[in-house]
């Protein structure tokens, strides 16, 4: 039994957890839910001993534990898999099994990885490079090594994001099976579809205190009245903007190389379009994006984006003609220490000379039209997720052809991601602009898009009308059952 | 693609608006880092002459005597001053765009090979001051072409900026030495006590009693008012900025990084070219092996210092200046070695260094 108590955490004047309470039997998958900033991980990190506690106590079968790091957290059993992999890529699959192991045997590390691996029906080699592996399978890996380190408390979080639908099926009949063997499981999630299928019970979180617990049969509307206080309007269904003339033009594109290489590519995407892009991770999606930006050079054919009077743009410019919003929007998307202003300021043309005001009755209205909770002098490393992206497609400027994203809505709850995405549909209106973006979550492809390519094998295997879609037929595409391929 | 050292401490920029109170309190924070930085500075290094039996305040005196308590001697330090100053504004543009830029002492030595080739020609019928003028603008154009080299090294070569800057500062090295002993030999004698003077005239003009050119000193706060101004207040300062917090997103902003940032060389390797042009034509009147003076890493120094903002400088720079003037007189008043300054000027920036780390650990932790 792993006993979380009153569990309390200020970080300065912010009162990240107040009061936490939650309980885990051994043999149980427990879920912990909450939109963005309900302290799910801020808890999981107390409990890995990342963060110090302000208040309250952790037992562990009885046992009072003060656990000081991930290392203490290991020793006592308690093991995380983080929703980034935390890995060695540089090294081979046995290494980074080996690594943080006490004394050096690389021949018996490499019977147990077998073992394990054939247990748990993962398909690792002892020797591939981790850094060549896909988001899901180094997430395999990391979760055997926990299991090898003897990990009896498993603390996953988000673990299905970005991964493939198979490899989900493949991590849930893990997570069953780790259950049966009695260990404890802890799945931090958004995904409300991830508790119905999985766990026992499940503790929701809100503004840092417990809010709600369930066990099983779950009611979806409560859990999401528990989290949201209100219930996320289901919106209509979207609707189908037909297509204009051409905007974006592959002709026999070919570009990048291993991995994520695209070969030989043709289509047409016209004005008015929102394509989604779907497919187990890395099957070329993201070539297909960057390819689309500019990003990348095709190796051989053409990429062209379409001007106003149907003339090809000669040298469309990156953050004006077309813009790119990057799934990791920190670290590839915005300049942490710069405020929300110097963020507009850079967006927008304008005067070489600038004042310290410069731009900042744009930034309080792009504030304000676009519900950023911030202000305009903040750097924008303060914002949550939500506003983040809020941020960015406030700075999308006003002739910008082409939206390209990846992962719109990654690490967003279900009210910001509803916002991103209306925010987005009003870019779209009567503006002849169109979306591509990338998502490995099919609800969101089939919800949102107009029309949908389906990636595998660094191919298109699919490219359809959404309103002909379901998610039968897509992910069958996906894991490159296509009875007929749709012919570029 | 070789790793990147960390990013060079860039600081948030603080605004002209009315004081709020939780600008007063960040005001009153840096007051008080400022303070903790010179006592723990300070203090090190008075408990290191403590240790050796010397007296910290006779030091302290001996400094002071040697550097601001004459016109004469507040002169001199003054003369290291400007071409400190000129490097170091040079220095913010690159570490304000992510880059250790090491090649700066380099760039200084390039921008006085520079001024030498046209000095040494004579006036040549021209007016000096034109002559003068000509020699500074050769001395940027010197120490940017330097600073580009370095950058394309990196960019093209992927060469990190602190090996390519190392390397073409013993590549600089070596090309003085090689026209001192060689082409700029003096009549007669190759010696290292360097080349012949310049004419009379285009020595840069210094007043009688003076140990400072005013246009040298005029020059370098020209630079540095132009270089604040560029900064801090144009829509270039902020994309060098930009690529210096975060290259790749720059792209997504229509800014192209390896191009900002090789502007940033250029201005700064051509900043740090006219602090080596002030050497010979306002100091040396020849060129000289050691020609630089050290300053290039010693603005290293004053920048990490300053933590890369452009406000404290010129402050940093004078105190500098002034350590360094005044250790001359260590050696024949108290028979110690004028290395002491460089010492105390080591001491601040590590002391620095650790109360912006200390800093940082506390605010991640919180």
């Amino acid at each position: 039994m792993l006993e979380l108590i009153n569990i309390d955490k200020r970080f300065g004047r912010l009162q990240a957890l107040c009061g936490v309470g939650l309980s885990a039997r051994e043999g149980t998958i427990h879920g912990l839910i909450g939109e963005n900033g309900a302290g799910k991980s801020t808890l999981m990190k107390v409990l890995t001993g990342f963060v110090r506690m302000t208040g309250g106590e952790i037992r562990l079968r009885g046992n009072r534990v003060h656990p000081g790091g991930p290392r203490d957290a290991m020793a006592l059993g308690i093991g995380m898999l983080y929703q980034e992999p935390l890995d060695f890529p540089q090294l081979s699959v046995l290494e980074n099994f080996i690594a943080g192991q006490a004394g050096y045997d690389p021949a018996a590390a490499r019977q147990r990885l077998a073992r394990l691996a054939r247990d748990f029906s993962f398909h690792l080699r002892a020797d591939d490079l981790v850094g060549d592996l896909t988001v899901g399978e180094r997430q395999q890996l990391e979760l055997l090594r926990l299991i090898d380190g003897g990990a009896r408390v498993l603390i996953l979080d988000e673990p299905t994001t970005g991964i493939s639908a198979q490899q989900q099926e493949m991590l849930f009949a893990a997570l069953r099976r780790l259950k049966a063997t009695g260990a404890t499981v802890l799945l931090v999630s958004h995904k409300l579809e991830e508790i119905d299928l999985l766990c026992d019970e499940v503790t929701v979180l809100r503004h840092g205190q417990v809010v709600a617990r369930r066990s099983r049969p779950f009611d979806r509307d409560d859990l999401l009245r528990a989290m949201f206080d209100v219930l996320p309007e289901r919106e209509g269904a979207t609707p189908k903007v037909a297509a204009g003339p051409p905007l974006l033009i592959f002709d026999r594109a070919c570009a990048g190389s291993g991995r994520s290489a695209l070969a030989g590519l043709s289509l047409t995407i016209g004005r008015g379009e929102i394509v989604g892009l779907a497919g187990i991770d890395g099957s070329g999606q993201n070539t297909f994006l960057k390819l689309a930006a500019g990003l990348l050079a095709p190796t051989s054919g053409e990429v062209r984006l379409e001007g106003e009077d149907c003339g090809p743009i000669r040298r469309p410019t990156l953050g004006v003609d077309t813009v790119y919003l990057p799934a990791d929007r920190l670290t590839e998307g915005l300049f942490p220490q710069l405020s929300l202003r110097e963020h507009h300021v850079l967006a927008t043309p304008g005067r070489a000379l600038l004042t310290p005001s410069a731009g900042l009755e744009d930034t309080r209205r792009a504030i304000a039209m676009h519900g950023i909770k911030g202000e305009a002098q903040q750097p924008v490393q303060d914002l949550s997720g939500g506003n983040q992206q809020r941020l960015l497609l406030s700075l999308i400027p006003e002739k910008t052809r082409l939206i390209l994203m990846e992962n719109p809505t990654r690490g967003l709850d279900v009210h910001s991601a509803r916002s991103t995405w209306t925010l987005l549909r009003r870019r779209l209106e009567g503006q002849g602009a169109a979306i591509i973006f990338a998502s490995p979550d099919l609800d969101e492809v089939m919800r949102e898009a107009s029309r949908i390519l389906v990636f595998s094998a660094n191919r298109v295997v699919l490219d359809i009308p959404a309103r002909e879609a379901s998610s039968q037929v897509l992910s069958r595409a996906i894991t490159g059952q296509v009875d007929a391929l749709v012919a570029p | 693609m070789p790793s990147s050292p960390p990013e060079p401490p860039v600081n948030r920029q603080t605004h002209n608006r009315p004081m709020s109170p939780s600008a007063a309190r960040h005001h009153l924070g840096s007051l008080a880092k400022f303070l903790v930085i010179a006592l723990l500075a300070l203090g090190t290094v008075s408990l290191l002459l403590l240790a050796l039996g010397i007296s910290p305040a006779t030091i302290a005196i001996t400094l002071a005597k040697g550097s601001i308590l004459s016109w004469q001697k507040f002169g001199h330090v003054l003369s290291i001053f400007s071409p400190l100053l000129l490097a170091s504004c040079g220095l913010l543009f690159t570490f304000r765009a992510g880059l250790w830029n090491i090649g700066v002492e380099g760039q200084v030595v390039l921008g006085a090979i520079a001024a030498t080739a046209l000095l040494r020609q004579g006036s040549l019928g021209l007016p000096p001051g034109l002559v003068l003028c000509a020699a500074m603008l050769l001395a940027f154009v010197g120490g940017g072409l330097w600073g580009a080299l370095a950058g394309w090294l990196k960019h093209r070569g992927g060469v990190n900026e602190i090996f390519g800057g190392l390397g073409l500062n013993f590549v600089a090295q070596g090309l003085i030495l090689w026209l001192i002993l060689g082409p700029w030999k003096r009549a007669g004698i190759a010696s290292m006590s360097g080349t012949d003077m310049f004419a009379r005239e285009l020595w840069m003009y210094t007043p009688p009693g003076w140990r400072v050119a005013p246009a040298a000193l005029a020059l370098a706060l020209a630079a540095l008012l132009l270089s604040a101004l560029l900064l801090l207040s144009t829509r270039f300062g902020l994309r060098v900025r930009a690529v210096g917090l975060n290259p790749l997103a720059a792209p997504l902003f229509a800014i192209n990084p390896a191009r900002t940032a090789l502007a940033a060389m250029i201005l700064g390797g051509g900043l740090a070219g006219l602090a080596g042009g002030l050497q010979v034509a306002a100091v040396y009147h020849r060129l000289l092996p050691p020609i630089s003076s050290g300053y290039g890493y010693l603005a290293l120094l004053v920048v990490m210092l300053a933590n890369s903002r452009v406000s404290p400088v010129a402050p940093i720079c004078l105190f500098f200046a002034a350590l360094a003037a005044g250790a001359i007189q260590l050696p024949i008043a108290l028979q110690l070695d004028s290395a002491l300054s460089g010492v105390i000027q080591g001491s601040c920036v590590l002391s620095a260094l650790f109360v912006h780390g200390w800093r940082q650990r506390l605010r991640e932790a919180r």
